[in-house]
């Protein structure tokens, strides 16, 4: 089963890290995945298998600029 | 977009009235995904409910576990009784076969450990220096962690490989013509792959598909998106997932999968088999491979094929019939007595429609 919620690495020693979660901590490998310290990371099976990017969401997709308008606008 | 307002009711709500809007021009539309955790989400949030009358949103052949096939799971158990120690993720031990469990192996004596990912798997192989061997199921997002597991060259360790991939799955999908209209892509598998592979099948079977993440605005969101498509009747492949999905996938994690998988043709259970919908190890990594380095043990081993009683999972994998719909479904079959792999594991679609009570 997938987590679907992104943790945050708070420490990182080789290939291993730990990964925050609301502050519940984990130990994870970051044998896939190229991060430091602060970067959010989708974790499976106890490996890091991505960064989460805030920018390439923030894009965004034009979806989601009219679902935001008409949120707002009413 | 911010995670909360993936899960914000008022934002869910908005999205069901999209739909329903382009709804209104479309045929009966059926939506296929592939993923245990997007089906979890679907039923746990009752996001079917949502959905205008002409929207179905059905489960194909997701979960790993419930396609393992029965034969491998045998084998384990073959090589489970022949003293060597076995790892697995929880969600295998109690799924039956013609010849019993791994749980029932479990219980005869048989060394069977649960762990939660590999890396354990490999931390008893180092404390035990015992034989172990690892069971290697899952799709393209468990499988690279395989991989670092093969090139790290442990001792007295091996892999099963059953890893199965998914653009290859929905091409035999698309190909049987099961009459599925949009495809949800599955979001982790995407991580990994990136979103090119799927544009060959979207391209040959003008087939719509959108890659989603896991919350329940993603696939409402995704299944907008979807209707979009074929309302204007493109066949593309879109990203929903932005945030944990490039263009690309995971670079380091496609090159460790080349280095050590290669592809194969190999069986799904209760599918036929699937043109190179397996993974597996490299020639190179033989001493790896817990079918060379037990091959002596594994040259007794005679598998018998049984059909699977009147359990439905087949259709159920193929997301022509509901778990509602098998007259085994919560009479004789639940988690605690399952007839077929779909009710055991926590991603099979009966033990979802099972705990949350609906189809
Ligand atoms: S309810 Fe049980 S028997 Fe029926 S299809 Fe699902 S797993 Fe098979």
């Amino acid at each position: 089963m997938c987590l679907a919620i992104p943790g945050k690495i708070i420490k990182k020693h080789g290939s291993k890290g730990i990964v925050d979660y609301d502050g519940a901590q984990f130990e994870v490998r970051l044998d896939l995945v190229n991060v430091e310290v602060g970067d959010y990371v989708i974790v499976h099976t106890g490996f890091a298998i991505e960064k989460l990017s805030e920018e390439d969401a923030k894009e965004s997709i034009d979806i989601w600029r009219q679902i935001g308008e008409l949120q707002n606008g009413g | 977009m911010e995670d909360k307002l993936r899960n914000d009711p008022h934002f869910i709500r908005l999205l069901a009235q999209k739909i329903h809007d382009l709804s209104e021009g479309l045929e009966k539309i059926k939506i296929m995904h592939v993923c245990g955790t997007h089906e979890h989400t679907i039923v746990a949030s009752g996001l079917r409910s949502l959905l205008p009358k002409n929207i179905f949103l059905v489960s194909g052949p997701g979960c790993p576990v419930c396609i393992t096939p029965q034969k491998d799971i045998e084998r384990m158990i073959f090589l489970a009784e022949h003293g060597l120690t076995i790892t697995t993720f929880g969600d295998m031990l109690n799924i039956p076969t013609t010849s019993g469990s791994l749980a029932d192996a479990k219980a005869r004596g048989a060394d069977i450990r649960v762990v939660y990912g590999i890396s354990n798997a490999l931390a008893i192989a180092k404390k035990e220096e015992k034989e172990v061997v690892h069971f290697g199921i899952g799709f393209e997002t468990t499988v690279p962690t395989s991989s670092v597991a093969l090139l790290s060259e442990p001792d007295n360790f091996s892999i099963l490989s059953v890893h199965r991939t998914i653009p290859e799955a929905l091409e035999f999908l698309m190909k049987n013509d099961l009459k599925v209209d949009g495809l949800i892509d599955p979001g982790h598998v995407s991580s990994i792959i990136g979103v090119r592979p799927y544009v060959p099948v979207s391209k040959k079977y003008k087939i719509s598909q959108v890659i989603s993440g896991f919350e329940p605005g993603d696939i409402m969101l995704s299944v907008y998106m979807l209707l979009c498509q074929i309302s204007e009747q493109r066949a593309d492949v879109e990203n929903e997932y932005v945030r944990a999905v490039r263009e690309n996938g995971n670079k380091k994690a496609k090159d460790m999968i080349n280095q050590t998988f290669e592809h194969v043709d190999a069986a799904w259970r209760a599918l036929p088999m699937i043109p190179s919908s397996g993974l597996a190890i490299r020639k190179r990594f033989e001493d790896w491979d817990a079918l060379c380095r037990h091959e002596d043990i594994l040259s007794d081993f005679v598998y018998e094929f049984k059909e699977d009683s009147a359990c439905r999972c087949k259709e159920i994998l193929l997301g022509v019939c509901s778990s509602e719909e098998c007259p085994l479904f919560r009479s004789v079959c639940t988690p605690d007595s399952p007839i077929g792999p779909c009710m055991v594991s926590a991603e099979g679609t009966c033990n979802i429609s099972y705990i949350y009570g609906q189809s």
